[in-house]
């Protein structure tokens, strides 16, 4: 428990990924099974057993606390399990302190009458960092800043693997991954394959260069619309259906609507929108039901979740990845047109007979759901990863509007000496005439060079400071780019831009003649 | 047998500070008055331009390495366990533990004994004299930590930790918030007994102070200027105010990891809020354990608190059946760490 609370306790100070990944790295090389089989689970997809964290602190700190000393304690601190991790005293004969492991297996047998016991017990075996880290982690999700995907790669990255590897095992495995380990160190041979649904890594593409628009000969890709949407992989196997994100996880519980369906055998590669009568929606809308672990009837009525398929990478328990995807279309259209699944379709193929047909409908891409041109070579098997030469994405014109900066933030890790986070505003008419009315912040598009001049200008022209941000004089101007911009209630403007990024500092433009947010609310979609 | 006058008529806290009346002399007042009894040399307490004071030595080179002619009108130093009648009364001073030079000052008035504890710690120090108790009938003590949430780490394994995270990011500089006068100089020690040899980098800030501790005697090995490097101090150890902390400064050095030697690290929020990465637990005052005890060990039948989270220690003495009374002394600062 020592060592996986010293990981938990240093992830949520260090900011950076590569940091992360290098403790992650460290633990899972140097600690023992099952240990770090259970501290993976916690970091990726939790821990099967529920326990009443809540009640359970409460009961402990009211009984054993001088309630004022608590009280002036918690007022302090702001965090109950915090609270108790620091005032709980370490008896003098409690005993070496737990193994993960053990408090894992205990949980599964614990009875409701002993938690609060059982848990005394273990707190008195711990200092200070292991009591919070153990409150931590029975509180369900850790928190420390590390995504199931991040977890998986620190993983690989131990063991010099591909994290793709991991992904395509990953569905068919169970805490504490011990076939996973033995497997990586190379004690044993690949993990079975497992009877329910799996993930399969995805094909990712590239953006579409210059040089690649100049060497593209049309004949040898096909086309698709490019979805504003996200990336999924629909995945049944012996009755289960399940519903997975392009890291691999399975994000199915938010979507009953598209996993209840009749059960097939396939992997299927395919774009999750929210579709009404035929019209896919603004991504807005998707929002609204992402990042769920449940979803209610009525949202799901509002916002009805829908599969676009492009793709196939089983059928019917045959791994269709070596064959080239015009044959992977083919099999998938007949598939589909056969099975019918309900909330699916596949999305249609284009045919430009040249180049410039080509570029008249990357150029007419601006409606409803769809943010650009997918190519796809003809000829190509379906490989995991981003491959050079065979996907690319075209994505669609960013719009630009001049917008003028009003709010500074400092950033994190390597830019924390420097202010590189940056709200910006447009002109609107308010009660007392035109006044800057916040409508986006970025933090890229910059060199770094312009990064240092920022940085300058700034602190240079601050009027107020708040903790780590600053207000500064609204004069200088900001062409923002982004690739779409819808309205919205939950910003102050009304509007919410998708992506936005510097293009360029107008340094020579006057803030006055910055765009109107009548302006935005024109284009907005 | 008549009646003791009670300690208030005596000593008594008024808006320049904490007075002794029949002395005619305040302790560490915030205020500029005629007459000054300094416990050590932290700004908070050592302030400019009294017309006399009286410290220990190192306190008086303190204050006139940070004030320069503002020290005072007059300084009279005052060695450990000497005695000196001011007026009516007697004082002496004796170890506090807290930094180097740092005092208690030890009252007697008929028969009656006063402690006013100034700043101080239990922990171990090589840095400093141990803080010695003294049996008293009045503690006047700090509570900086006054919560029993405070509960200090031994300091090797703090040291430890940041060994630890040295070894495990040798590409980044690790930049270490310390105050300059006290914390700076016990962390090269901690650093130096825990068998770290290499150089540890000094911003200028933290020079003056360095120098004079060495000047006492205090071995601290190889402790170059960053301005004097040659490269990004990757892997090295630098020591800076924590204003420096991702301050435009820190851009001369290896990615820096930002960590902070100070006892508020026990708290996360406090950590997030300074953007610290590796927290050090490490704190020259008493934590709430070493503050109780220390209070049980003076034998004290009252106890007065003079700044820090005074409720809840008032709260506790008065569990332990001892009167106790908050001061609520101005001018003290919120974190004098």
């Amino acid at each position: 428990m020592k060592a996986f609370a010293e990981l938990l306790d240093r992830l949520l100070y260090t900011p950076s990924r590569n940091g992360k990944l290098t403790l992650m790295t460290n633990y899972f090389r140097a600690t023992p099974d099952p240990d770090r089989g259970y501290a993976l689970a916690a970091l990726t997809d939790g821990l099967p057993y529920a326990f009443p964290i809540r009640r359970i602190i409460v009961e402990l700190a009211e009984n054993r606390f001088d309630p004022e000393l608590y009280r002036l304690s918690r007022d302090y601190v702001g965090d109950t399990a915090e609270t108790l991790s620091l005032l709980w005293p370490k008896p003098a004969n409690a005993g070496a302190p737990p193994r993960l492991a053990e408090i894992v297996e205990r949980l599964k047998f614990i009875g409701r009458h002993q938690q609060a016991a059982e848990l005394a017990s273990w707190l008195d075996r711990l200092d200070v960092t292991g009591r919070w880290a153990l409150l931590k982690f029975l509180s369900g999700a850790p928190r420390v800043g590390v995504s199931a995907r991040l977890a998986r790669l620190g993983v690989a990255q131990a063991f010099g693997r591909d994290v793709t590897e991991i992904e395509e095992l990953w569905h068919g495995l169970e805490p504490p991954f011990l076939t996973l380990f033995s497997w990586l160190e190379g004690r044993t041979g690949l993990p079975e394959k497992s009877l329910t649904p799996v993930f399969r890594p995805l094909m990712l593409a590239h953006p579409l260069e210059d040089p690649d628009w100049e060497a593209l000969n049309v004949a040898e890709f096909a086309v698709e619309w490019k979805w504003d949407g996200i990336r999924v992989q629909l995945s049944g196997r012996g009755g289960v259906t399940r519903l997975f994100s392009r890291t691999g996880d399975d994000v199915g519980g938010a979507f009953p609507d598209v996993i209840e369906g009749p059960a097939f055998d396939a992997v299927l590669d395919g774009e999750l929108l929210v579709v009404r009568g035929g019209e896919v929606a603004p991504f807005g809308d998707l929002q609204q039901r992402l990042n769920r672990k449940t979803v209610a009837r009525a949202m799901i009525e509002k916002y009805p979740a829908h599969v676009r398929l492009y793709d196939a990478l089983e059928l019917d328990g045959e791994d269709l990845r070596a064959l080239p995807f015009v044959e992977r279309r083919e099999r998938l259209e007949c598939w589909h047109r056969d099975r019918r699944p309900p909330r699916t379709d596949v999305s249609p193929q284009l045919s430009p007979a040249s180049k410039d047909e080509l570029r008249e409908m990357w150029q007419g891409a601006r409606h409803g759901g769809i943010e650009g041109l997918m190519l796809k070579r003809r000829l190509s098997p379906y490989l995991a990863g981003r491959p050079k030469g065979h996907w690319y994405k075209w994505k669609r014109a960013a719009l630009t509007a001049d917008c003028v900066l009003m709010y500074a933030q400092r950033g994190a890790g390597k830019r924390s000496s420097f202010y590189s986070d940056y709200t910006f505003g447009v002109w609107a008419n308010g009660e007392s005439g035109l006044a800057l009315v916040p409508c986006g912040k970025a933090y890229s598009g910059f060199t770094d060079e312009e990064l240092k001049e920022l940085d300058r200008f700034v602190r240079q022209n601050t009027t107020e400071r708040f903790g780590p941000v600053r207000a500064v004089e609204p004069k200088l101007v900001l062409e923002v780019a982004f690739d779409a911009i819808q309205k919205s209630g939950r910003h102050k403007a009304g509007l919410a831009m998708r992506f936005p990024r510097i293009a360029r500092i107008r340094w020579d433009k006057p803030a006055e003649e910055a765009d109107t947010l009548d302006h935005l609310m024109q284009i907005a979609e | 047998m008549p009646a003791m006058p009670a300690f208030e008529t005596w000593l008594r806290p008024d808006d320049h500070g904490l007075y002794c009346v029949p002395g005619d002399f305040y302790i560490d007042p915030h205020a500029v008055v005629a007459r000054a009894v300094i416990t050590h040399g932290h700004s908070d307490h050592a302030r400019a331009g009294h017309g006399a004071v009286l410290a220990t030595e190192e306190t008086l080179d303190i204050m006139r390495l940070r004030l320069g002619e503002f020290a005072g009108g007059q300084l009279q130093a005052i060695a450990y366990g000497d005695v000196l009648t001011m007026g009516d009364v007697t004082v002496r001073v004796v170890p506090a533990g807290h930094i180097l030079g740092s005092a208690q000052i030890v009252i007697e008035y008929r028969g009656r004994r006063a402690v006013v504890s100034g700043d101080y710690k239990r922990h171990p120090d090589v840095t400093c004299l141990p803080f010695e108790p003294i049996t008293c009938d009045l503690f006047i003590t700090e509570a900086t930590f006054g919560l029993p949430v405070f509960c200090h780490e031994p300091d090797h394994g703090e040291i430890g930790k940041l060994l630890a995270s040295l070894a495990a990011f040798p590409e980044r500089t690790h930049q270490v918030g310390v105050y300059s006068l006290g914390k700076c100089q016990r962390l090269i020690a901690l650093l130096r007994q825990a068998g770290y040899d290499r150089p540890i980098w000094l911003h200028g800030a933290l020079r003056a102070m360095t120098d004079y501790y060495m000047s006492r005697g205090i071995e601290l090995g190889h402790v170059p200027a960053v301005a004097a490097a040659t490269d990004m101090l990757a892997g090295e150890i630098v020591l800076s105010p924590p204003s420096a902390i991702g301050d435009r400064w820190s851009r001369r050095l290896a990615e820096p990891l930002a960590s902070f030697a100070s006892g508020w690290m026990r708290i996360r929020g406090r950590v997030r809020q300074r953007g610290v990465e590796l927290p050090l637990v490490i704190s020259d005052h008493a934590d709430w354990p070493e503050l109780l005890d220390t209070i049980r060990e003076t034998g004290a039948e009252e106890i007065w608190v003079t700044h820090g989270r005074e409720e809840a220690l008032v709260h506790a003495v008065e569990a332990m059946g001892l009167k106790a009374r908050a001061l609520a002394l101005v001018g003290r600062e919120d974190e004098p760490e």
